[in-house]
């Protein structure tokens, strides 16, 4: 008995501080901006006092309704929901190879090329977004190049900059390595001897993907789609430096209503719309994965 | 025609030769034993039949038709791998049903197939299990099934035991003479353990440092060791030797080293002077009090300075007076004895002429 209190008090000592950051800097302003959203924006940003000077609690739908009354927001979010999507699938379709081979190379190999893949995060973000300025840049090589070949074509010159092409260039570049570690960790596990199996038992090598390296990558796939859709959805930089005025995001419009427009219930309503999303999109993703035969979930469990 | 001719096989990592010249005939429908110590070549051997391995030289045929240049995908020889490698991400059936998918079964005769694989090595009604719901002799046995779904024509087993306990190993190997028999498929079975070998095969090759030193039927393998190196690997053996003294009519008389004249029957012509090695089985060995007379060809002197108490039988270590080691074992079966000899008794050892058998080297 003794000692079992004395584990439960262990438990709390680990898990404690991190419990309380969370609570205080991720569930508490949570609330706060759930609370928010019902609120009405002040005069020069804010809120207005929570309860009015007639003593009534001043708590409202209003910014609720705007969003689902102008279809303009509803068209923003969708957009976002469909670049973070794509962004996912270039994404996966660039980094399983790339996972694979690393993960498949000799020791002293992977670690180098392991180092490339995060070379990148170690100069800043922003700096990172602006370099594609000068890459699609009118002046650089890229762009002459297209227009040249337009050109030949007979077609008018497009710019790169500043285009639903830049921004979704940058994301995928951004993101790339968010869904490069988790397969990595995962195909770097994988026992050679079941493809020795799979081989034997008369399995060419594009069967042997598809029915053993690829469903036990699964869990890899799960991880690194949520690593890289999840903060695709919510970006507001890369859309503001790269992108044109009609290619602002879910992320552009809640950073202008904070910001800028200093409406802070309806910067609130749309964060809320992005979180709810996010989570359902995970939900249904964990949903299908598991309904998707007894595969997914065998795979979770391996 | 054998069904696996194994041709000079040669296969080197760096210096190093793992396979030396290896040539072994397999026939249709053998449960056939690479025996050896760790590292002398098996697993290689078999994998150069697999085709995850190729041979630097030699050649190995199937049937007469040279495998060489076929995947292991493509060559018609299944194999039972030490670490299972079930797919977990697939039930019992799905693992069963994975070659019959592979090899273009149509769907309609797959569940009939794998129920029928599975009924084989009894585990029928285990089908919707996953691999890591089993218990490792279960996992061994949805490894063969696997295997076998197809009727292939060899089947390859890597050590398929080495992971169980003695109890349950013991039961899987009366189950696969069993289902060996059942299916008539070729068995190529490797293991480095002796008796395993020697209950289960029909022949045994017998390997070191990759070079095969014997093959033979088990009884032959263990009465009548070729060299120093099987006599000593097959089961305890004395290995004696010393120079011919003489040899009428079928006896010889050699001067061992450390016990004196010895004499043993042969059919060999070796002369008076040549060097001989002969292996002794400890069951072969009388040990008694002195001067009990039992008419034996052979007796030493000697003192008991080790013995091991194994149950069914004792063993004991005799130094005879002129600074041998024989080692000799007796069935404890005496009415109600378990022990006959202390350490320090004096004793002596006694062998008919024909015990002994000569060595090649
Ligand atoms: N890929 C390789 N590269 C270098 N040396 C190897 C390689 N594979 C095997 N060897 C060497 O070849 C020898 C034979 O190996 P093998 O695996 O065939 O032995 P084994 O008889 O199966 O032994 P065990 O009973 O321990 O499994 C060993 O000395 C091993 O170190
Ligand atoms: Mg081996």
């Amino acid at each position: 008995m003794a000692q079992q209190a004395g584990d439960r008090k262990s438990r709390w000592l680990v898990s404690g501080p991190p419990l309380l950051y969370l609570i205080f800097f991720f569930a508490l302003p949570t609330l706060i901006m759930v609370l928010a959203s019902f609120r009405s924006p002040g005069e020069f940003g804010g809120l207005t006092p929570l309860v009015g000077e007639d003593g009534v609690l001043d708590l409202n739908l209003e910014s609720y309704a705007r969003f689902f009354a102008e279809s303009v927001y509803a068209e923003i979010f969708l957009k976002s929901v469909v670049i973070a999507l794509v962004t996912t699938l270039i994404c996966l379709l660039l980094a399983y190879p790339l996972a694979l081979v690393i993960a498949r190379s000799a020791k002293r190999r992977r670690d180098l090329l392991l180092l490339l893949v995060i070379l990148p995060f170690w100069s800043n973000f922003l700096i990172r977004v602006y370099a594609w300025m000068i890459i699609l840049g009118p002046q650089a090589a890229l762009a002459r190049g297209v227009n040249w070949l337009l050109a030949l074509a007979g077609a008018e010159p497009v710019s790169l900059l500043f285009s639903p092409f830049a921004v979704l260039v940058c994301l995928v570049y951004v993101h790339l390595p968010f869904m490069v570690l988790p397969l990595y960790a995962n195909l770097e596990k994988h026992d050679q001897a079941l493809l020795d199996a799979a081989q034997d038992l008369g399995a060419n090598g594009w069967q042997r993907f598809w029915r053993v390296t690829f469903p036990l990558s699964l869990p890899g796939v799960y991880a690194g789609a949520a690593l890289v859709f999840i903060p695709a959805l919510g970006i507001f930089a890369i859309p503001d430096i790269l992108g044109g005025p009609n290619d602002s995001l879910i992320g552009n419009l809640i950073k202008q209503q904070f910001l800028e427009t200093r409406d802070w219930p309806f910067g609130s309503v749309l964060s809320i719309v992005l979180t709810v999303a996010a989570l359902g999109l995970a939900g249904l993703a964990a949903w299908v994965g598991r309904a998707g035969g007894g595969s997914g979930e065998a795979a979770r469990r391996a | 025609m054998a069904l696996l001719e194994i041709r000079d096989v040669v296969r080197r990592f760096g210096d190093f030769v793992a396979v030396d010249h290896v040539s072994i005939d397999i026939n249709a429908g053998e449960f056939f034993t690479l025996l050896g110590p760790s590292g002398c070549g098996k697993t290689t051997l078999l994998r150069m039949i697999a085709g995850f391995d190729l041979p630097d030289e030699g050649r190995i045929l199937l049937n007469g038709e040279d495998l060489a240049g076929k995947p292991p995908e493509q060559r018609p020889v299944r194999t039972v791998f030490q670490s299972y490698a079930l797919f977990p991400h697939m039930t019992v059936e799905g693992n069963v049903a994975f070659p019959l998918k592979m090899a273009h079964v149509p769907a309609s005769e797959i569940p009939g197939k794998v129920a029928a694989a599975l009924e084989d090595v009894r585990l029928s009604g285990f089908g919707k299990r996953l691999p890591n719901e089993l218990s490792g002799g279960q996992k061994q046995r949805v490894a063969i099934a696997r295997a076998l779904v197809t009727h292939p024509p060899l089947l390859l087993l890597d050590e398929p035991l080495a992971a169980l306990d003695a109890k349950l190993r013991e039961e899987m190997q009366i189950e696969l003479i069993t289902l060996q028999k059942e299916v008539g498929i070729t068995f190529v079975y490797v293991t480095h353990d002796q008796t395993e070998a020697l209950a289960l095969s029909h022949r045994i090759a017998v390997m070191n440092k990759g070079s095969v030193e014997q093959i033979d039927e088990p009884s032959r393998i263990y009465g009548f060791p070729r060299s120093r190196f099987v006599a000593d690997f097959i089961g305890h053996c004395n290995v004696l030797s010393g120079r011919v003294l003489d040899n009428r009519e079928g006896i010889v008389g050699i001067d061992m080293e450390g016990l004196g004249p010895v004499k043993v029957t042969t059919a060999s012509g070796c002369r008076s002077g040549d060097q001989a090695t002969i292996a002794l089985r400890p069951e072969k060995i009388r040990i008694r009090k002195p001067d009990t007379p039992d008419g034996l060809d052979n007796h030493f002197g000697g003192s008991v300075q080790g013995m091991l108490y194994m149950g069914d039988v004792t063993v004991y270590m005799v130094h005879t007076d002129a600074g041998g080691k024989i080692e000799t074992l007796l069935a404890n079966s005496g009415s109600g004895r378990t022990r006959f000899f202390e350490i320090g008794d004096r004793v002596e050892v006694g062998w008919a002429a024909d015990a002994g058998h000569f060595l090649e080297s």
